[in-house]
């Protein structure tokens, strides 16, 4: 199965252009944007973690590591398409246009966080497993009897291809043939269970081939092959040639959550090597300086500017005013039946409010 | 002639491991199986040294399906296993749900007995730890309202020990909830060795005249507290950690509320369709001509639990127990 389905590459871990077929486009400024947006990702990841430590949030998911599949495959998609996250795809919903201040308020435990700007189509971060693939099937489904070309992804890890939603997700887009992408980052752990413990099968990609959906598998550390091979499933997707599951093969470098350690179940100097080896950042550095486009004052300049974004939404994010108790309330339903009411007005008799 | 009882002091996610050792020990078919219970030790560490001690065969990681956890393990429950199913937070058991309305709690009756399930399934549940969304969900109504299925929560270390292992002696499924605001909240003397809290009965955590405060898991410390708060301003409350939701203590709760005339129910599921509304229904059918106000209850509201910004809000808390202990007194 490894060899029906090959783990595409276009960059080698070393930045040599491997697969040559889309060379003309992997122009310095197509290249200088994926590198921007994966440094943008990881210098919010480390903030989301160090502000987990400082107590200024709650528990944080870090993604660091998945930064090219994240990255690559949101940048395949276009305006009017939809996203359908995890809880650790905050790279791929800030690249598709979500709010730093808004994906940081997530994470500070307020249910502003889930809300994307106007017109944008992301929705809430899923927390139980596999249960988006669903509803991306779903709104996919909405766009191809509307009629428009729309296309929606959905992200999940290689633990949730274990769940039956996983499975009747694949179904229905079959079935319907609906435009969705089904693009699972396989880092290896879903928490601590390696994924030798989670499956038999030698590839997920290949759980395409029994619903009769185009499936491929890809380096999920090299941008260029998640960008194009992304895209060219979304415009599959677009011409009505229905779903498809990509396996970007990818690794986490950190713990599942900031209430994790992972030393309990893994050596994690696989990490550091991997860090040193099969970076995805690191790769596009090697390759920019093989095609003479990196100067280590753009970087700094870069680096700048983005932890200026950053640190600006963080302040953002604390101004924001604390959580008023009736929101809490109010948006159950449209109007309040009476008991939801009746508790309303009880409670802030009890705080002396009214 | 007596026997000194080696204990130790051990807090209450301790105590589910220790219970859980015990029954392993003592019988080789109490496995238990779930998502990271293995290697990892549970990402609570409830499973914590139980795998090196037991081996992968009999501390189980399971691929990442909670359908998957409660389905195989009816199976292994019906062709002669114990298993200890570990749901990672209650607010997770939702896909499994099926399995357990349809499956677990009613093959007993629909076998007329030929098959059982002794199965048991743990759940850390409950808010107030600032975890993210669905993690701190409190739905014990929803199988307490299952026939065939027993529901209990301890609230302290020693009775998660001792009600661990009578729900793994247990004959029949057995879900139990283990709040997570209590799991290292405060350490008490176990017991080593095997003892059983028998599923089915409450205890009486305070004397009192005035009024019953019935309560259960997280919110024992909350009732408490109120408790003491209401004796400073001349109320005598008595507090009763319920522990066995399915089935309720009658006659404790009956007794305590024919003393004292007056009862206040605190939990923090929502409260429309909630375990409140089924003990009000006992006391009424019990107790009606002894009360000398009507039942008040103090819940969780009808919204989902918010994210942990307003889970405080959500949460019942003291204040709101001491208004409803002052609402029954001066009725």
């Amino acid at each position: 199965m490894e060899e029906k389905y090959p783990k595409l590459q276009i960059l080698d871990e070393n930045g040599e252009v491997v697969d040559a077929s889309y060379r003309a486009e992997m122009t310095e400024e197509l290249t200088k944007d994926l590198y921007t947006k994966m440094l943008r990702a990881r210098l919010f990841d480390r903030k989301g973690v160090n502000m987990q430590r400082q107590g200024r949030i709650g528990t944080y998911v870090p993604f660091e590591g998945q930064e090219a599949a994240q990255i690559g495959s949101a940048m395949a998609m276009g305006e009017g398409d939809w996203m359908f996250p995890s809880y650790r795809d905050h790279g791929a919903t800030m690249t598709f246009g979500h709010s730093l201040k808004n994906l940081f308020l997530y994470w500070k435990g307020r249910q502003e966080g889930c809300l994307p700007p106007e017109g944008v189509h992301i929705f809430p971060p899923a927390v139980p497993i596999a249960s988006q693939l669903l509803h991306a099937t779903g709104a996919a489904w909405a766009e191809k009897l509307k009629g428009t070309d729309r296309a929606s992804i959905v992200y999940f890890g290689d633990g949730a291809t274990s769940e039956g939603d996983f499975h009747e997700g694949l179904n229905f887009a079959s079935v319907f043939n609906v435009p969705v992408i089904f693009f699972n980052q396989n880092n290896g752990f879903a928490i601590s269970v390696p994924i030798e413990k989670q499956m038999k099968s030698k590839t997920i990609a290949q759980k395409a081939l029994a619903y009769d959906i185009e499936g491929i598998r890809l380096d999920g550390n090299d941008v260029f092959s998640v960008y194009f091979h992304t895209r060219t499933a979304v415009e599959r997707a677009r011409a009505g040639q229905g779903p498809t599951l990509i396996e970007a093969v990818t690794w986490r470098y950190g713990a599942h959550t900031t209430a994790d350690d992972p030393t309990k179940y893994r050596d994690q100097s696989e990490s550091a090597a991997r860090r040193e080896k099969t970076d995805p950042l690191l790769r596009l550095e090697r390759y920019m300086k093989n095609e003479g486009m990196w100067e280590d004052s753009w970087l700094a300049k870069l680096e700048a500017s983005l932890s200026e974004e950053i640190e600006a939404a963080v302040k953002e994010m604390e101004n924001v005013p604390a959580a008023k108790v009736d929101d809490m309330f109010d948006h159950v339903f449209a109007e309040n039946p009476w008991p939801l009411e009746e508790q309303k007005q009880n409670y802030s008799l009890v705080r002396g409010e009214r | 002639m007596t026997t000194a009882i080696q204990t130790k002091k051990l807090t209450m996610v301790q105590a589910v491991t220790d219970g859980m050792r015990v029954m392993m020990n003592e019988h080789s078919e109490v496995i238990v199986m779930g998502e990271d219970v293995g290697r990892n030790g549970g990402v609570f560490r409830a499973t914590d040294g139980l795998f090196d001690e037991f081996g992968g065969e009999r501390v189980i990681d399971t691929p990442l399906a909670e359908s998957g956890i409660i389905g195989t393990g009816i199976g292994l429950a019906m062709n002669g296993f114990r298993p200890i199913c570990e749901m990672q937070f209650f607010g997770f058991i939702y896909p499994a749900f099926n399995q357990i309305m349809t499956h677990a709690s009613r093959i007993r009756a629909r076998t007329l007995g030929a098959f059982t399930v002794p199965m048991v399934i743990r759940a850390p549940f409950g808010a107030g730890v600032r975890a993210p969304e669905i993690h701190s969900d409190s739905v014990e109504a929803l199988f307490t309202h299952m026939p065939g299925i027993k529901v209990v929560v301890p609230s302290n270390p020693y009775d998660a020990k001792g009600m661990l292992i009578a729900a793994i002696e247990d004959p029949d499924p057995v879900l139990f909830l283990e709040p997570m605001r209590c799991y290292r909240s405060s350490k008490m003397d176990v017991p080593e060795g095997k003892y059983t809290v028998e599923i089915g009965k409450g205890a009486r955590l305070k004397e009192g005249d005035d009024v019953t405060i019935l309560t259960y898991g997280a919110m024992v410390d909350v009732a408490l507290k109120a408790a003491e708060q209401a004796e400073s301003k001349g109320i005598s409350a008595e507090v009763i950690d319920l522990r066995s939701l399915y089935p309720l203590d009658k006659e404790m709760i009956s007794e305590s509320v024919q003393k004292t005339g007056r009862a206040v129910i605190v939990h923090e599921a929502p409260g429309t369709g909630g375990l409140a509304d089924t003990l009000t229904s006992l006391i009424n059918d019990t107790s009606f001509l002894y009360m000398r106000a009507p039942v008040e209850r103090v819940t969780g509201f009808d919204t989902p639990v918010p994210m942990f910004a307003l889970e405080d809000h959500y949460l019942p808390n003291p204040e709101r127990v001491l208004h409803a202990i002052e609402k029954t007194v001066k009725f």
